[in-house]
């Protein structure tokens, strides 16, 4: 065993990266859930959003295109959600499971011809001097752009729904959706927006995964992080900052977990290849352990005659 | 999205819900662990099986099933593939054996082909290459090659083939370089593209500049292009799209004349249960074109090792080499015998860390 092997440095900046598309997932997630939707085809969505994403930038050229791509294709696809849930009545459980299992057939479909491509590489930030600061140089400033912006997206969100009156529209929404209907705001209207925001952050952590973090296409390449995003607005108790926090946490030891492994720690491996659910669980049910609890109307479907 | 490739992707999937049509055509299944596309293990097996529609035209028709999990449903698709009438099916992953046997029972007019397993009956053939002798020439490059003296592999499933293909690289390694160090992650997996450039990026983090893969995706390749001055090797199959380098040689299977012939045996009515185990003697294991960025010396004794062990010349497994724990397994000119091969669950002294159970 040879701890010393473990360079913290490249594991923070390898984190980050391995935690960013369940961050964007989660974050969509939290912010439909938050308007009382219950979406349960995050996967879905995701896997649509890797391959919209990984076509279009091959095609095109360009990955910055791709990932618009991605997040129309995530977005389109909720819509149906959305019409299913919100128009048709359907049960949102179910609607969200069907999403799921649409998306992930959908998206092999799509990608049939596109297996064993190289995507065109998406640059890495270099700030001159910035870039070049020893430790923090390389965690802070030489990423790409979408992890940035995923950080970016979770402030953004915070303050939306804590301080501003779109949030406080959102969040009257979610906790009581008569209330809200009786004031004069369009529940169906403000969820459908919602649901699409969350459909586009979905394609966008679908995408982040084909285009930077593999970067290949392959059929069901998400491998179930659509569903641990689910979890993980459960457990952040619907909070964008503790969504952050689990999401690196869950990327941080699920990297870890192979460095100890390629530094020969003495833990069977299958221990190591469970640890990230189980700490990341751990901690954040241990921090919601305050009066936190899920948007009122969280499932429910609504009808203004009801 | 070209409207070409949607359609094409539809055409396929018509194409395998639609059943066989001609009785009189020899039928010959294959079952892939893999998509078709991934750039390697199952990529050359479907190339072996358009080989056989191009040798055979009309006399053959060939069906395939891809991304088939090992396991029970394994069993599910095989059978499935035994009803619609094939004459013989080629089940083309490790995990697949039993289940192989298992069908084979309840079809015995059908021939089937397992590659990599060890488990035949009157009906079952098994057939697998002897990568290991590759494995050697990769050790041989990739001692010399790195810099950091670490060498990181990632391992499939802790199986005796891919443990085999570990010790033959690691003891040409210290050959060459008696400082060199393996570095191993076990991904659990045969084809996870995440999962396989987090465990290269892992290794590539951890100071090894050399990574070899025993997976079939091209992702650790690209995670070795990203980290720059890193090289790997092409597995399974040439990999060339990621030459010259990380790329610098490769490994590839041919398994085109074996389904031939097997399939010309079937037609002929000559089939028989047998045992293979080609080299690269036989043409079943090939090494893809050494780069330019090997020096030339390196290449010039890489392609040396190799000729000798086609010839019979030199055997990877030669003693004396002792097992992990120090205790004596071949002695002094001694080689390897297949049966010890085929059941590897050991390393050799001088690798580090435990064979996961």
């Amino acid at each position: 065993m040879d701890l010393s092997a473990i360079n913290p440095v490249l594991l923070i900046a390898s984190l980050m990266v391995a935690a960013t598309p369940l961050l964007l997932a989660s974050v969509g997630e939290l912010v439909v859930e938050r308007s009382g939707v219950l979406n349960l085809g995050v996967e879905g969505m995701m896997i649509t959003g890797a391959i919209c994403g990984f076509a279009i930038s091959v095609e095109t050229g360009s990955p910055f295109t791709g990932f618009l791509a991605a997040m129309g294709g995530g977005a389109l696809l909720s819509l149906l959600f959305a019409f299913l849930t919100q128009f048709a009545l359907a049960n949102q459980v179910a609607s969200g499971l069907a999403l799921t299992l649409f998306g992930l057939g959908l998206s092999a479909l799509m990608g049939q011809g596109y297996v064993g491509i190289k995507p065109p590489a998406t640059p890495r930030l270099d700030i001159p001097l910035l870039s070049d600061i020893p430790v923090l140089g390389r965690i802070l400033f030489s990423h790409d752009l979408v992890l940035y912006f995923g950080i970016a997206l979770t402030a953004v969100v915070w303050v939306l729904l804590k301080y501003t009156r779109v949030g406080l529209i959102l969040r009257a929404v979610g906790e009581n959706h008569d209330a809200a209907h009786a004031l004069g705001f369009s529940v169906v209207g403000v969820r459908v927006v919602a649901i699409m925001f969350g459909g586009a952050c979905a394609g966008l952590g679908g995408a982040y995964i084909s285009l930077i973090r593999v970067p290949q296409w392959t059929e069901g390449m998400t491998a179930g992080i659509g569903w641990i995003a689910l979890a993980l607005v459960v457990f952040a108790s619907w909070k964008p900052w503790r969504v952050l926090l689990g999401a690196y946490l869950f990327g941080g030891i699920s990297v870890l977990q192979l460095n100890l492994q390629a530094a020969g720690i003495a833990i069977p491996v299958e221990y190591l290849a469970m640890s990230p659910y189980i700490v990341t669980i751990l901690v954040l049910v241990s921090l919601s352990a305050d009066k936190s609890r899920a948007p009122a109307s969280l499932g429910r479907i609504f009808h203004a005659s009801q | 999205m070209r409207l070409s490739k949607i359609l094409t992707g539809a055409t396929l999937a018509l194409g395998l819900a639609t059943g066989a049509a001609a009785q009189d055509k020899t039928k010959v299944g294959f079952i892939y662990v893999g998509p078709i596309g991934d750039g390697g293990w199952t990529y050359e097996h479907d190339k072996g099986r358009l080989a056989v529609e191009e040798h055979f035209g009309d006399q053959v028709e060939t069906v395939y099933q891809e991304s088939v999990p090992e396991g029970a449903d394994a069993e599910r698709a095989i059978t499935q593939m035994a009803l619609q009438g094939a004459d013989l099916i080629f089940t083309t992953s490790f995990g697949y054996m039993d289940p192989t046997i298992n069908v084979a029972k309840k079809f015995p007019d059908v021939k089937f082909e397992h590659a990599t397993g060890y488990k035949q009956a009157e009906n079952v053939s098994t057939y697998s290459a002897r990568f290991y002798e590759g494995r050697a020439v990769q050790g041989h490059i990739a001692g010399q090659m790195t810099d950091s003296n670490i060498v990181g592999y990632i391992g499939s499933y802790p199986i005796p083939e891919v443990i085999r293909g570990i010790n033959s690289a690691f003891i040409h390694a210290r050959k060459v370089n008696p400082d060199v160090e393996f570095k191993i992650v076990w991904a659990y997996t045969w084809f996870d593209p995440a999962k396989e450039a987090d465990a290269a990026s892992v290794l590539i983090e951890q100071g090894a500049d050399v990574i070899l893969q025993h997976t079939d995706s091209t992702a650790p390749l690209a995670a070795a292009e990203n980290a720059g001055d890193v090289i790997g090797f092409g597995q399974a199959s040439d990999m060339a799209e990621y030459k010259p380098s990380p790329r610098v040689s490769s490994i590839i299977d041919n398994w085109a004349p074996y389904y031939i012939d097997r399939v010309q045996a079937v037609i002929d009515g000559t089939w028989e249960s047998q045992d293979i185990w080609h080299g690269i003697d036989e043409g079943m294991v090939g090494i893809g074109e050494i780069t330019d960025a090997v020096p030339d010396d390196i290449k010039a004794s890489a392609l040396e090792l190799k000729d000798s062990i086609a010839s019979g010349d030199y055997h990877p497994f030669t003693g004396p080499i002792n097992k992990q724990d120090g205790s004596a397994w071949l002695a002094e000119g001694e080689v390897a015998d297949d049966g010890t091969l085929l059941g590897m669950d050991f390393y050799v002294e001088g690798i580090e860390g435990k064979i996961p159970e």
